[in-house]
């Protein structure tokens, strides 16, 4: 949903071609979130069938059809931003679930696993950090981008402080 | 290394050991460190408070002797020098920036920057020319005549590690010196400590905050006085 509310958002601003949204698209997302050409074309035809925008009748010389969004469609996205976005769920994920596993089930590997696993996290916030330092100035959506990636790369390494710290207050309060 | 142009060991830690405290309050602050920093180096410390992360700097800067280990820097064992002559190693090769950043109320930025030379002997034009060198790099030579309490609290802590890198000084030890700055002011700070080690110099930087002490070439944690782990940055 939030792709086909991204490009009517991007298709509000003036008529594209499926390709130029493409390219818009990832160039306000700073390359983190690439779509596939498939995936636009799709999605405009769902919106389409739902009268959220439109196509040019005739394809040009090159076989490229012109989308205009509708006023339905005008409506969707300003709705869409206008509503404020549920936050990262952070339910599930394959990092949290093997710490925890390993805290019910191995408990004299847990020290072992954190350290590694922090690591492992602390090499990637390192990787994304040169990347960062490497951005040119002027070019905010990849900035806001890597932000956005170093915070919540972030969030795991003191998570594991924490796990850490929680299970050494654990263990003294219990032994 | 011993290439006498590039890489040159600026701070060696070797089997270092503080005990601090007497009796009951006897603490293990640091137990068999080894630590090399080489020009061109950020490292950051992290750890849990009471780990030992200013313990280390301490030791590091030779305000604390070692109970056991020695330290080293610039290829001169800091237990050898006579108290005089450690002061004056301190003042000539290591910066010092505090988290409370101890800048001197009734100096001016420019003054609290060239102090250190002057207490070296420099002569005073000569100092503060050195000062404004350092301020610029900082990118606050413009705040060169104001005094403490007329900047932010960004802008001091710019002066503080300018004072730390002030003239010769190439060992850089700074104790949380992000402390209450907001993100992007913080990472300014980072950044401008990662472009003086680019430049030649090198810096161990204590911070609790793991996305700074990423722009580190290496990250040491400390636990319970130990090296936990190290991190390199892949390159
Ligand atoms: N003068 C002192 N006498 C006795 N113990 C001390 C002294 N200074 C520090 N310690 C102890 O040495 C240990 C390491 O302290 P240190 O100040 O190096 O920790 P830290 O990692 O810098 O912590 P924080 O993040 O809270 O600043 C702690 O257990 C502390 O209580
Ligand atoms: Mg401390």
């Amino acid at each position: 949903m939030s792709v086909r509310d991204a490009l009517l958002a991007l298709l509000d601003r003036r008529p594209a071609y499926g390709y130029e949204l493409k390219a818009d698209f990832e160039a306000a997302t700073g390359d983190g979130w690439p779509l596939n050409i498939g995936q636009v074309y799709s999605t405009l035809q769902r919106c389409e069938r739902d009268d959220l925008a439109t196509a040019q009748d005739e394809a040009d010389d090159q076989g490229r059809r012109l989308w205009t969004i509708s006023a339905e469609g005008r409506e969707a996205v300003a709705e869409w931003l206008e509503t404020p976005a549920a936050p990262v769920e952070a339910t599930r994920d394959p990092f949290s679930l093997k710490v925890l596993m390993a805290i019910e089930t191995s408990p004299d590997r847990v020290d072992d696993l954190i350290r590694d696993q922090r690591n492992a996290t602390m090499s990637e916030l390192q990787a994304l950090t040169r990347e960062k330092a490497s951005v040119a100035d002027g070019d905010l959506a990849r900035q806001l981008h890597l932000d956005r990636s170093v915070l919540l790369v972030e969030a795991q390494v003191r998570w594991l402080d924490m796990v850490e710290a929680r299970i050494d207050a654990h263990g003294k309060a219990t032994s | 290394m011993t290439s006498s142009h590039a890489h040159v060991s600026l701070l060696e830690l070797q089997n270092a050991s503080l005990t601090l405290g007497e009796g009951v309050a006897r603490v293990d602050a640091l137990i068999d460190v080894n630590l090399t920093v080489t020009s061109g180096e950020l490292v950051a410390v992290t750890g849990r408070s009471g780990s030992g992360k200013s313990s280390l700097l301490n030791v590091a800067g030779g305000l604390t002797p070692l109970s056991s280990g020695t330290a080293t820097v610039e290829g001169e064992p800091l237990a050898g020098l006579k108290a005089r002559d450690l002061a004056a190693r301190r003042r000539r090769s290591i910066g010092y920036v505090f988290q409370d950043l101890n800048l001197l109320p009734t100096l001016t930025a420019a003054e609290n920057v060239a102090f250190p030379l002057e207490l070296d002997g420099v002569k005073v034009a000569e100092a503060r020319a050195a000062a404004d060198v350092a301020l610029t790099r900082l990118e606050i030579g413009d705040l060169a005549g104001r005094f403490p309490d007329e900047m932010s609290g960004g802008q001091r802590q710019r002066v503080a590690i300018a004072r730390g890198v002030v003239g010769e000084r190439r060992l850089l030890l700074a104790d949380e010196p992000t402390g209450a700055l907001d993100e992007v002011t913080a990472e300014n700070v980072m950044k401008l400590i990662r472009s003086l080690c680019d430049d030649g110099a090198a810096a161990l930087v204590v911070t609790h905050d793991p996305s700074l002490a990423a722009w580190a070439d290496r990250v040491v944690r400390l636990r319970d006085g130990r090296i936990d782990s190290i991190t390199e940055a892949s390159t």
